[in-house]
């Protein structure tokens, strides 16, 4: 099976449909898949349901997705400093679930390995325990967190062959991986694709198993913080 | 006189960092804790979307948009530095081998219950990794102004603000004292000079009691 599309819109092509659950790489605006976002918006499916840790800022990333209101639903751990996110969170519009951070990277992780769900200590005594089994291991109190699994994750990658094994670059690499792991679909888009013999075997981040669909794509790479050494 | 920021990160500094330890630093002032790292100590930062070893700031022509900090804020590579995704940072503070995190906080309760990600109606940031930091760490300290900007307090009998973990903090440094919270109780341990004890009681509703050793400014 050929995995390798020409653009973020081939490889997207057919698989998006209203009201769908995605799992969005990067952290910030670091790693995320920018072609794939903007293929999204283009395409114009409404009603997501967007897990991600952040929601990017009000005109890149996934913050454009809110602009057009193609989002219904964010699973994340940080609203941070977009405006668009706090303004239609705050009035009602966009349904909001925040999970802590290594709650959702664990229950990322969960889905992928399937592992229906865990028991954490993180969020214990906090509003984030509302509804979910609390049992006592060890005289300490766990929370149960469910597995979060996607209709279709969309994740960037540094490098990748063509079977879809991939590498990422620093810490670019974040939710990237795992997201890989837990979506019935996932579309990787990389800098660099090259044949396949030319990646070490031994230093695969992502196993083409996960990867079912692939295209080049060049990001732009915008820098949320720019902070210099004084 | 109390303490200016900068003198409350080397008094941090100076108090909590041990050699070999493997400390995040919460976004914000806690950053600035690497700074005053005491001479014949290393420390290596974790930083949690997903490095190990994080260098200081980057020179204009090291910058690098693929590698950040928790804070978005660009930074550098060490050579001891590794990379590693979401998952496997926080098993590191989940499973206990982050050996400190500094954090900022709203509020901070006499028995150790943390407040720092929403003030509700008016301010909504989420807790990003700072529920799983003060639930793992092997230490967890806050690092605050005593009051807020509106001269409210935030050493507090119980939080108002929804909280971040309950009894998890072990240690508060504020401009104006350094207080203890073992087994639900809160002792102050040390004072900013020329503090008084009068002055700390009038802006702190938690109920402290005095470390035998304290230095009280006459």
């Amino acid at each position: 099976m050929k995995k390798l599309h020409q653009s973020a819109l081939a490889a997207l092509e057919g698989i998006v449909f209203d009201g769908m659950t995605i799992m969005v790489g990067g952290f910030g605006l670091c790693g995320i898949p920018e072609n794939s976002i903007l293929a999204l918006r283009e395409l114009g499916v409404k009603k997501l349901t967007v897990i991600s840790n952040n929601c990017g800022i009000d005109d890149f990333g996934l913050g454009i997705l809110l602009q057009t209101r193609q989002i219904a639903k964010m699973v994340s751990s940080y609203v941070g400093e977009n405006k668009t996110f706090e303004t239609q969170m705050l009035s009602g519009e966009l349904e909001v679930e925040l999970v802590p951070q290594g709650t959702l990277a664990e229950r990322i992780r969960a889905g992928g390995a399937g592992i229906p769900a865990f028991y954490t200590r993180t969020g214990v005594g906090t509003i984030v325990s509302e509804g979910k089994e609390v049992r006592v291991f060890d005289g300490k109190e766990y929370l149960m967190e469910a597995a979060l699994t996607s209709d279709l994750s969309i994740i960037r990658a540094w490098k990748a062959d063509h079977e879809g094994n991939l590498q990422y670059r620093k810490t670019a690499r974040n939710f990237n991986p795992i997201m890989a792991t837990a979506a019935k679909i996932t579309v990787a888009e990389a800098e660099i694709i090259v044949e396949n013999g030319k990646l070490d075997a031994d230093h695969m981040h992502t196993q083409g198993i996960y990867v079912e669909r692939l295209f080049k794509g060049e990001q732009k790479k915008r820098i949320e913080r720019l902070t210099l050494a004084a | 006189m109390a303490w200016t920021k900068q003198e409350i990160c080397k008094l941090t500094a100076e108090l909590e960092l041990r050699d070999g330890f493997y400390v995040n630093l919460g976004i914000g002032m806690p950053m600035d804790i690497a700074n005053y790292v005491p001479q014949g100590i290393n420390i290596t930062l974790h930083t949690e979307n997903g490095m190990l070893g994080m260098g200081p700031y980057p020179q204009k022509h090291e910058v690098d948009p693929d590698l950040i900090n928790a804070g978005k804020q660009t930074v550098t590579e060490l050579p001891h530095s590794s990379y590693f995704d979401s998952a496997d940072s926080f098993s590191m503070i989940r499973g206990g081998h982050i050996d400190l995190t500094v954090l900022g906080a709203l509020q901070v309760s006499e028995c150790g219950d943390i407040a720092n990600w929403t003030i509700p109606g008016k301010l909504v940031k989420g807790m990003g990794g700072a529920m799983d930091l003060v639930a793992g760490a092997k230490r967890v300290i806050v690092i605050m102004e005593h009051t807020s900007k509106d001269n409210e307090p935030k050493l507090v009998k119980q939080c108002t603000f929804p909280l971040t973990g309950s009894n998890v903090i072990d240690r508060v440094i504020t401009d104006l004292g350094v207080f203890d919270i073992e087994q639900n109780q809160m002792k102050l341990v040390q004072m900013a000079p020329e503090v008084t004890l009068e002055e700390i009681r009038s802006k702190t509703p938690a109920n402290f009691t005095l470390c035998p050793d304290l230095k009280i400014a006459a």
